[in-house]
């Protein structure tokens, strides 16, 4: 099965590991990531403003690029998916956005939401299942406490991104068992890490990753997995408890056996 | 000069949003995790818009503390969406020319190694045009 793939700024750069691992887990097990060609940035958070168009543009020609080829859109990224999900719903449901941005687009066919958008989790969990998943396994993680951090990206709002339950999520947890792990249920799992505030207001953040750690550690954690860059460093900034915390697709890798093969 | 009734209308257009559907239970403050540092809390500033008192929105330091969560639009019983109507009154502030919140020469001095290419973007499109 072939995938328009679409990694995002981060991913190329800082956040090299997640798109690395995850390619690399994809080969193992039986699916391709095909990179859209020439994508653009998603701009990061989702612009909230009804009347926004230009800054949805270039999630709808990512959108549109996997129509033409008819592939499913995959993203490793929290913040990637969640912003061309977000878009996808404009272009699907919302006649004013899609008039005016295909006025912009001028397709040949002009795009209303027919692209799936599928988070790299949702393809292990709906396309390749965990069962089978577990049988790729040839390193399980036997008895280690691993903690789901899925912030608030791949959740809300649940209406639109329909990812699981979004106070009580398992995608993650499930994954871990399919891992050989123990997975750790703590509850400030979906609670915000600060996101962008870390920028000009670095203490907002800390104190919000530091009751992520508290609450994670007391709940028996040894460390933490996250699909997004941002949270990723906003939780190694924090400073209490200082769990590890690295990307799904790390820990992936290594239970696939794969890990040392990587190049970063 | 424009009203502050137009003001009104003008960030219920750009949210999509009707402050008449709160019914003042406060669950959006109550799960905000910026609420320390809000002025403004979510649930007021619901109440601020239907009350058409947009000129404290807009100088309200809740505009700059809202995470864009959706902890708030996520839990609303009344589906009110109050970080719809905080972005729109961030908004009306970035579109006038010159009120950005970032600007690029502030940039060199907050970067270090690790910071990803995702906060950048994410905070230039929330804190300016």
């Amino acid at each position: 099965m072939k995938y328009s793939y679409y990694p995002g700024c981060t991913l190329s750069t800082k956040a090299k590991a997640l798109d690395a691992y995850g390619r690399a887990a994809a080969q193992v097990l039986g699916f391709e990531l095909e990179e859209i060609k020439d994508w653009q940035c998603c701009g990061g958070v989702y612009p909230l403003g009804s009347d926004e168009i230009a800054t949805k543009l270039s999630s709808v020609r990512a959108l549109n690029d996997a129509k033409e080829k008819g592939q499913d859109l995959v993203t490793l990224c929290s913040a990637c998916h969640h912003v061309i999900k977000r878009v996808n719903d404009d272009m699907k449901n919302v006649e004013d956005i899609r008039t005016r941005a295909n006025n912009y687009m001028k397709l040949a066919e002009p795009y209303a939401g027919e692209t799936n958008v599928l988070h790299f989790l949702e393809v292990l969990r709906d396309r390749v299942g965990f069962d089978e998943l577990k049988k790729k396994v040839v390193n399980p993680l036997k008895g280690r406490k691993i903690g789901a951090y899925y912030g608030c990206l791949l959740l809300r709002p649940s209406n639109i991104l329909a990812f699981d339950n979004p106070e009580n999520p398992k995608i993650l947890e499930d994954f871990i068992r399919a891992l050989g792990a123990e997975p750790v249920i703590y509850p400030y799992r979906n609670e915000c890490c600060g996101g962008y505030i870390s920028l000009k207001e670095k203490d907002m953040s800390k104190s919000m990753c530091n009751k992520i750690m508290d609450s994670a550690a007391g709940f028996g954690a040894e460390m933490l997995i996250t699909a997004c860059p941002l949270c990723l460093y906003n939780l190694n900034n924090s400073t209490n408890q200082q769990l590890p915390v690295v990307y799904f697709t790390e820990l992936l890798a290594e239970a696939l056996g794969i890990k040392e093969e990587v190049s970063l | 000069m424009i009203t502050e009734k137009r003001r009104a209308e003008m960030v219920k257009e750009i949210s999509g949003v009707n402050p008449l559907k709160c019914m003042k239970c406060g669950k959006c403050s109550a799960t905000c995790p910026s609420f320390n540092e809000m002025d403004i809390k979510p649930h007021q500033f619901v109440s601020y818009v239907q009350n058409e008192n947009i000129e404290a929105l807009v100088n309200s330091k809740s505009l700059w503390k809202c995470l864009s969560c959706f902890a708030c639009v996520e839990r609303c019983p009344r589906d009110v969406k109050p970080g719809k109507l905080i972005d729109a009154a961030r908004q009306l502030v970035l579109r006038e020319r010159g009120k950005e919140y970032l600007s690029p020469d502030e940039i060199p001095e907050l970067l270090d190694p690790e910071l990803p290419q995702q906060l950048l973007v994410s905070a230039f499109r929330r804190y300016r045009r």
